[in-house]
Parts: structure tokens; sequence; C-alpha cells
């Protein structure tokens, strides 16, 4: 089957994934469902133990297998990721798909140049002689706008500036030419300028190559410069999904509202507090019953009979569009419009 | 500047950090220029944001204020008193009056102590009991700051991020402090909590009347918290003014690129702000560029930049306050020049 637009290229259906631990089961993912299609950008926002990360090293396969129960599928272009072996996994890993994590310096090895660390990868999957997979490292450091690719690619990673090692991580992702792309907080520890740089590169290339590209990331606002689809993420759930317009402009969700509120932004007035959302983040080991978020919510008690704490809303997707709340759209609008205003001014 | 004496004054401050090298005798072989002559004021119960992009500086300027780093040269005035190479005894009373709230909240608590004693510490290291008693206090604290005061007796490992960061504001206000050097407060924390914590900060400053220099490098943060913003790039202010004309009138190339930069989670389809595009990164504060230190990144620069140190003056068009250490500052008519601006109309 060849995947076309309407052919999702990654799949994900129902993904548990629960860590034991020594106090107990973690459910770090708890059912997830979402669809990829090539040429794509994903944002999946969450704050820290919102699951956002787990879930994507459940799909290269990274996870440690003897401490993990998963459920679910995860599909790339029709082949289940899940039952996969190990090997048929590191076919893929690095080939089909590929990762960018947030800090560039841990996941290089400061042993090896960065030339090397680009060319092995290429050998490995295309099996090209050292020769030709120097020129291949040489050329896309020259992709990735790396100054003097002929003279840097036998520099070691430490010589390397915060942007650079990041750029030489995504040359790293890219060599293979993979078709997925997992960025996890990819420009999280880069100043703006920089950061500004990374995104723009990020998209030229998903132009040149059509990659799909899930990324990961705390920052709405990088969310907006960067994604299709978002994909919010609470407590190992997904909150809401939708176009980036939809999600940012029209929230659906008490706790997407309350994101884009607590905000403090570049215009706007500045005199007013900051509308924060009370208490923390949960414990994914013993999570709240009912709608995790009900702890945090302003609404909670608008809906009738106790049901936020009682009952799991269900996530309803429509062409791509739902959440998982129990308020009424009547109730959303009227309870929002002040709010949202807020966060429309932001 | 007002005529009353600023809380804070601070000239011509520079700090720079030997670089030891050679065998077998050791000599200094260079020096790392963090920061190189700054000049600023912080009035009474003004908040100053200090922003920046990492290595430019704004944390060493923090240290350099509490006095936790020697400065190499420059003044630093507290009150009309020098403090620039004060030693211990001498600023054993001003150190109660300048705290630090750090950015860490994990790396600053002792993990060994309870939260009465972390927030009590300054109270005993000073021989301090408040009326009361410093128990009574520190609930008192611990109520201000949005904590439980029954946690009196727990560990730093039993409270979220956003609490700890609590408690390092509850332990910084302990002594009643006039000056607050916030380094980063928030950057450590999540999204939805950091809005807790400026919201504290706020309620701080305004409540109590405590001056504060907010050191972040979230603009929008910044210009939620600080009266006053100064912009820093590479050990050296290119830009300070008030809130509305620093981000409603940026004049120095750089404070314009840098606030283009920071995403904003809007979906215009044509952005009030054009993007600029800074290539390449922030040179090495070891070998600095001559004459503006901005010049190796601006579209703007010419010779003149390389040879002739821009001051930070009013410049023509600024309203009072407002410098700008730029030869060529810009104007709202500027034309933000040949960068990958995504659409060429709106920049003409």
């Amino acid at each position: 089957m060849t995947s076309t637009d309407q052919q999702p290229f990654l799949s994900v259906r129902d993904l548990k994934v629960h860590f034991s631990t020594e106090d107990g089961i973690v459910k770090a993912v708890d059912g997830l469902s979402f669809d990829l299609a090539k040429g794509k950008t994903l944002g999946i926002v969450g704050e820290s133990g919102s699951g956002k990360s787990v879930t994507n090293l459940t799909i290269l396969g990274l996870h440690d297998r003897d401490r993990t129960a998963i459920e679910g599928e995860i599909l790339l272009d029709d082949k289940e990721l899940l039952t996969a072996s190990e090997r048929e996994l590191e076919r893929l890993r690095g080939n089909k798909m590929a990762m960018i994590f947030q800090d560039a310096l841990a996941s290089l090895s400061p042993y090896h140049t960065v030339g090397k660390q680009i060319s092995e990868t290429y050998r490995k999957h295309t099996g090209a002689s050292k020769k030709e997979s120097r020129e291949r490292a040489i050329e896309m450091l020259k992709r990735v706008g790396i100054p003097q690719p002929e003279v840097r690619v036998d520099d070691y990673p430490h010589l390397f500036s915060g942007g650079m090692r990041q750029r030489a991580m995504i040359a790293m992702a890219l060599v293979c030419d993979p078709e997925l792309l997992i960025a996890d907080e990819p420009t999280t520890a880069l100043d703006v300028t920089v950061q500004a740089q990374i995104m723009d590169l990020l998209k030229d290339l998903q132009q040149e190559f059509g990659t799909a590209i899930v990324f990961i990331t705390h920052d709405l606002g990088v969310i907006a410069d960067i994604a299709d689809d978002v994909l919010v993420m609470y407590g190992g759930r997904c909150v809401e999904r939708g176009t980036k317009k939809e999600v940012l402009t029209d929230p659906q969700h008490p706790y997407t509202l309350g994101l884009l509120s607590s905000m403090p932004s570049l215009e706007g007035p500045v005199d007013v507090p900051l509308m924060p959302i009370p208490g923390s983040p949960p414990s994914l080991l013993n999570p709240p019953s009912g709608c995790r978020f009900h702890p945090r919510c302003a609404f909670a008690e608008k809906v009738p009979g106790g049901r936020c704490s009682s009952e799991r809303p269900v996530l309803e997707v429509v062409d791509g569009r739902g959440s998982a709340c129990h308020l009424t759209t009547e109730q959303r609008q009227e309870l929002f419009a002040d709010l949202t205003a807020v966060a429309q001014h932001n | 500047m007002s005529d009353t004496t600023p809380l804070l004054d601070v000239s011509g401050l520079t700090k720079h950090f030997p670089i030891k090298g050679g065998f077998p005798i050791r000599r200094t072989v260079g020096a790392v220029q963090a920061v190189d002559g700054l000049d600023f004021q912080v009035g009474e119960g003004e908040s100053l944001g200090l922003v920046g992009e990492s290595g430019c500086g704004k944390s060493t300027t923090g240290r350099l204020i509490t006095r936790l780093l020697e400065p190499t040269a420059g003044n630093i005035t507290y009150r009309g008193q020098d403090i620039t190479h004060a030693g211990r005894k001498q600023l054993a009373p001003i150190r109660s009056e300048i705290q630090m709230i750090f950015q860490d909240p994990y790396a600053s608590l002792n993990p060994r102590q309870t939260v009465g004693k972390i927030v009590s510490g300054p109270m005993e290291i000073n021989n301090i009991t408040p009326p009361g008693g410093r128990e009574a206090r520190v609930r008192e604290l611990l109520e201000i700051v949005g904590l439980n005061p029954e946690h009196y007796n727990r560990f730093p490992h039993e409270f979220s991020g956003g609490q700890r960061q609590r408690i390092g504001v509850a332990r910084a206000l302990a002594l009643e402090p006039k000056l607050i050097v916030a380094d980063e407060p928030v950057s450590a924390l999540d999204v939805s909590i950091q809005a807790q914590v400026v919201n504290l900060l706020q309620k701080v400053q305004k409540e109590l009347g405590i001056a504060f220099v907010f050191i972040a490098h979230d603009l929008a943060i910044v210009r939620h918290f600080s009266q006053r913003v100064a912009v820093m790039y590479l050990g050296k202010i290119v830009e300070i003014a008030d809130r509305d004309d620093l981000y409603g009138n940026p004049r120095h190339p750089y404070t314009r690129a840098l606030l283009s930069a920071v995403p904003e989670a809007t979906v215009d389809e044509t952005p009030a702000r054009d993007r600029i595009r800074l290539v390449g990164d922030v040179p090495s504060p070891i070998n600095p560029p001559t004459g503006c230190r901005f010049r190796t990144r601006c579209w703007k620069a010419t010779e003149k930049c390389a040879t002739e140190a821009p001051p930070l003056v009013a410049v023509e068009g600024n309203k009072p306050g407002h410098l700008t250490a730029c030869h060529y500052p810009e104007t709202a008519d500027t034309v933000p020049a040949p960068r990958l601006a995504k659409d060429p109309e709106a920049a003409a």
C-alpha cells in the first residue's frame, strides 16, 4: 500500500505505557491515539511528566523492555512497531525514523569526531564506503549550515557551540533521509535567536525531504511557529487535539486555556496579574480519578454530579478536532468567553 | 534620573575572569570578559530586568551586585555607600538587605534541612530574633509565599519545583530586604507553575516595596515583571529603557532581533513583527569583537562599528531615560534589512 495524504504515515492507537517501579506502577501514557501524515508536523505540548517523551521513546523502541508494560499499537507505514524484533527496529532507527534530543552535548559521543558519528550511521544503513560516507557527512553538515564543513567534520563535539551541536544532531538524524523525525524539545536549551535559526532549518528540511515530524515542546510559542496539528497532553492522556489554529485561538479544554492565559506576552497589558493554573501536575503513581485535571480545574464544579472526579471524559475526535472534557459546548462557550479573550490578546 | 540617591548605583562595573595556562609555571594567559563596563541604577521599590542570551554576563552581574564575586573594576554604591571592595565586616549589615533568589530550586535548598531551618537560616546567621520568635516569623513567611505553615518540619524533597521556589522566596524575604536579585527565578519551572511564581514575586514587590534586579532570558516574563529593562550582549548593556519604550520602540538592532525571535502563541497570517534572523552565534567573550560587540552579527555594521565602541547614550528620538549603544539606531520605520523575512512586502 502506498501512503497518500489520506493514509497516515504514523499511527498510534490506544497506546498505554506503564512502568513498574519500587513505589508502584507509573502510568506514564494512558490511552493515547494520534495519526501523522507525511510532510506534516504534529506538535505535542505538555508539562514535565505528561508522558510526551515516553510516547516517543516507545515509538522508537528505546524503552526498557523488562520494566515496561505496553498495550496498543504503533503503525509506521503499516508496519507494527511494538511487536517488531530488535533487529528490525535497528534497521528502522536512523534509517526510516530518527530522533533529535534536547541536550545535544549529552547525545553526542565526546570520544568521536562529529563527522565520524554522522558517517557511521550512514555506513551502517546504506553500506557505503568510508570515503562516500565521509563525503555524505560533509554534505549534511553543509546542509544544516555549519560553516567550513570540510574542516569541522573532523572536530569533536566540545569544539562546537550549542547551536552548532544541535545542527550536527539534526545532520546525524537526517543523514539517511528518514521519513519520520521525532524532535524532543530540540530548542529548549538554546537561546531565542539560535532557536529561531534551528526552527527555520527544520522547516526548510521538511519541505525538501517531506519528512513527518513529531515535535515535542512545552512552549506554545514554538508550537505556533512550527506545528500543523497540536496534541495537548496532561497526566499521560491527550486532553485536546486540533489544528494549530483551532487549539491556540479556540481552546476547548480548560487545561489548554489555562496554559494560554498563564503565559505573559510581548504585547498586551502588564499590570494585571497572570492567571496561573493552581496546584501542580499530578503524580502518575497515583493519578487523580476521573478527569486527571479536575483537582486543578476552575470549572469542575460546573459539571453536575461530580462527574469530573468519578468519570473519565472521553476524547471524541471528529475531523482531527476534539477534547476530553465533561463541559458541554454551551457551558464552554459561556465560561471560556472572558478567558479566551485574554488568551487571544496574548 | 531622580534627584534622590538611587538604592543601587552601578558604574563602570567590570568582571574579567582570568584564564590560567602554561606549564610548569601557570600564568594568566587571557581573560573572559564576562562583564565590561556596566552603568545602571535601581531605585527604591523599582524592578530592573536584565535580559540577554546565555553568556551575556547577566548572571555575573547579579553575583557582582550581591558581592558574591569581586569586581575587577568599577563601582557599586548601595544607598550612597561604596561597597565595591567592601570586606566581610563592612558587608555584613548590607548583606541582610540584599538577598538573592536562585534559578534551580533543587540545588539551592539544603536537602538535609527542614523548611523551617532553611527559612530561618538568614535570621540565625545575622543573629536576629524577631518579636514573637523565629518560628512564628517563618510560619508567617510561609503563609506569605502561599505555603502551608504546617509544613515547617518538612524537607525540600517533599515539595514540587514550584513550591521549592516559594521556599527560596520565603528565605529571601526573611530579613526584610530592600533589594532582591532574582537570577532566572522561574526558568526551571513548568509553564503553568511559572505564572504562579511570577505573581507571587509581583505581589511581594508591590506589597513590601522591595526593589528587584530580575535576571531572565524570557523577554515576555521580564516585560511582565520589570518597570525598566536592560538588554545585555557580550558583557555590555546595549540598551536600557522603560518597559514600554524598550518593547514599543527598540532602537538597538540586537534588541529588535531578540524581540522578533521570540515565538509567540499566535497564528496571525500576517505577523505584526518581521522575523529578523541573526546569523551565527554569540562570539567568545575571551576575544570579543573590537568596537561594537554586536557588529559581527549586525546587518548594519560599517567600518565605524569595528573601530569605535558606541557609547550608551540617549540617541536622537529617545524618550528620557532610554539609552542605546549604537551608531546607527533603528527607528520605527527602518526597514529591517536583508534577512529571511517571511514576507518581503511586510518588511518594506
